[in-house]
């Protein structure tokens, strides 16, 4: 499949940003950090601006984004639709949090009852339109690479993954090191590395869909072979659907997608850990300086390695 | 809405002859220049004099060879949308511009409210449908929904334009729905079938099969071997006379 930059910024940011907005709201429902006006500007800025910023991203990959309200509709069918109105519908507990956590007047940590109802709302829309975007892809059944239980699990997970390493590196600069946070977000990142390396035995484990001699029936005649192309130059569905990239490529692009989205930032999460003041503020800036490259690769192999069973018809011999 | 209804009235669809089509493209220029100029806006080509054009278009005819050896043989192969019973481009979309018309079972796309966000395609296993570049939306076949009802043609026009343009007769258009219509019993008799039936998608557009091949075929193409192997040894005078001329000419 081709991957559309605005589609691979729109998943990693509004990802990082609904894992941050998480781990925000989670520390305001049980006290982990005091209240104050500029973390909670910075924070809250920060999660909200990436969810805003991936969601206007990809409102640039649509022909029409004009029309982009019309999304909102079908949701009774529709993943991309459940999507948009979970994002949207994500804006109100998470704003509303946002408001009363940075400008309310009584001081000291702890999150009054309003605030802990809005804070259970925010991270259940985070999660859940987190799990839509995933939806959108593994409800595809042409795609053997997309149409499998554990993406969604995965774009749950990323999106922590990626925000706990963000929200991490924030709290050091604030001066507020926690052991604690580094450590959930040591484990999330474990968990994101296993999970990755069960998706891509997942994938290549899963048998092609289709066959050119089972897509166009003439399997019985014999071995089918393509003779002469409907087109001359590519079309839109071989533009969009016939993007293909070498297999000695895509195993590169596996181990560094190990490495840079997983490896080293939890290597620099453990040195955040571990070392001492100075150390642990380098290892919470390397982790997100990794990470981010990382999870671009990441996002951009998930699309490039796909195969869309179309590619039958254009000469390929199974997909 | 994207729902798609539980049954439709009709299954209007196309019986595509694999046995007769002889890939000569005509229906893929009829449906374009048809639907270029039909209700909705024209379908764009994108650089079309320049080195590497290419445009919307919803009809494409492959080619492909089948079988090896002297048993293979060449087989077009038309592709357009199937109008499914089950498609899963319809239940995608997330604005309800994709939809399946519960009277006589045909899948459009409203270009006023399609976003051109082009998940129906990705949901699409047949390549059916194609984004329009210039104008920002997605376009398929729309089975000629401006021809079959439309009362100004006369009535031998009322069909899509590719099964008007065909001029081998391997394109046929009805109800699929019903077992009484020409093209059911066509189906019939010659054990149409569905493409990727495993996709589950239930295509109303069936394909009817190669018929099989005549005995004697492969024969004819010893016949000619045996008549250039013969020709190669000199039997009568004059034929050794041109051995010898050819042999001193091509010295």
């Amino acid at each position: 499949m081709h991957p559309a930059y605005s589609v691979i910024f729109f998943t990693t940011a509004s990802g990082a940003g609904y894992g941050m907005l998480t781990l925000l709201a989670l520390g305001i429902l049980f006290g982990w950090f005091p209240r104050d006006m500029t973390f909670g500007l910075v924070t809250f800025g920060l999660a909200l601006g990436l969810i805003t910023a991936g969601l206007i991203s990809s409102s640039a990959h649509l022909g029409r984004p004009e029309r982009a309200w019309r999304a909102f509709s079908q949701w009774r069918t529709s993943w991309l639709s459940r999507e948009g109105v979970m994002a949207v519908a994500t804006y109100v507990p998470s704003g509303l949090l946002a408001l009363s956590w940075i400008f309310a007047e009584e001081a000291g940590q702890t999150a009054n009852g309003q605030e802990k109802f809005l804070s259970v709302f925010a991270i259940a829309g985070a999660l859940v339109t987190l799990y839509c975007t995933g939806m959108i892809y593994a409800s595809l059944r042409t795609i053997r690479h997309w149409n499998l239980g554990i993406v969604p699990i995965n774009y749950v997970v990323f999106g922590l993954m990626t925000g706990a390493v963000l929200f991490s590196f924030i709290l050091h600069l604030f001066g507020l090191r926690s052991d604690g946070y580094s450590w959930i977000t040591a484990v999330l990142l474990a968990t994101g590395l296993a999970l990755k390396v069960i998706y891509w035995m997942n994938v290549d484990a899963a048998k092609p869909i289709s066959t050119a001699e089972d897509a166009t029936g003439l399997g019985h005649l014999g071995k089918v072979r393509q003779f002469e192309v409907a087109h001359t130059q590519k079309n839109f569905v071989m533009r969009e659907m016939g993007y293909e990239i070498a297999r000695k490529h895509v195993l590169r692009l596996r181990n560094l997608t190990y490495i840079l989205a997983f490896g080293l930032p939890l290597a620099g999460t453990l040195l955040t850990i571990l070392g001492g003041t100075v150390l642990s503020i380098f290892g919470t800036f390397f982790a997100l300086v990794t990470i981010a490259i990382g999870i671009f690769v990441e996002r951009w192999l998930f699309f490039a390695e796909a195969e869309h069973v179309v590619n039958v018809y254009y000469g390929a011999e199974a997909a | 809405m994207t729902a798609l209804p539980a049954k439709t009235e009709k299954k209007l669809g196309l019986v595509i002859d694999l046995d007769t089509c002889v890939g000569c493209q005509a229906c893929v220029t009829s449906c374009k220049e048809w639907n270029t100029g039909g209700y909705s806006a024209p379908l764009s080509d994108q650089n079309p004099y320049g080195a590497d054009p290419h445009g919307t278009w919803l009809n494409r005819v492959h080619s492909y060879e089948v079988g090896d050896g002297a048993d293979s043989q060449a087989v077009h192969f038309p592709r357009s949308c199937l109008h499914c019973e089950e498609p899963d481009c319809v239940t995608v979309c997330p604005t309800g511009a994709s939809y399946k018309r519960a009277e006589d079972g045909i899948v459009l796309v409203n270009p006023d409210t399609c976003i051109g966000c082009k998940l129906c395609s990705w949901a699409c296993p047949y390549g059916a449908r194609e984004y329009d570049y210039k104008v920002g939306v997605m376009r398929k076949c729309t089975l000629c929904v401006d021809r079959i009802y439309n009362e100004n043609l006369p009535e031998e026009d009322r069909i899509p334009a590719c099964v008007r343009a065909c001029p081998t007769g391997a394109r046929h258009f009805g109800d699929i729905g019903d077992p009484d219509s020409d093209v059911s019993k066509l189906v019939a008799e010659r054990e149409g079938y569905d493409l990727m039936p495993d996709m589950g998608y239930k295509p109303t557009n069936k394909y009817l099969p190669p018929r099989p091949k005549r005995k004697g075929d492969g024969a004819a193409r010893n016949v000619l071997s045996e008549t250039s192997q013969r020709s190669q040894t000199p039997g009568s005078a004059m034929d050794r006379l041109f051995a010898w001329a050819d042999q001193q000419l091509s010295r």
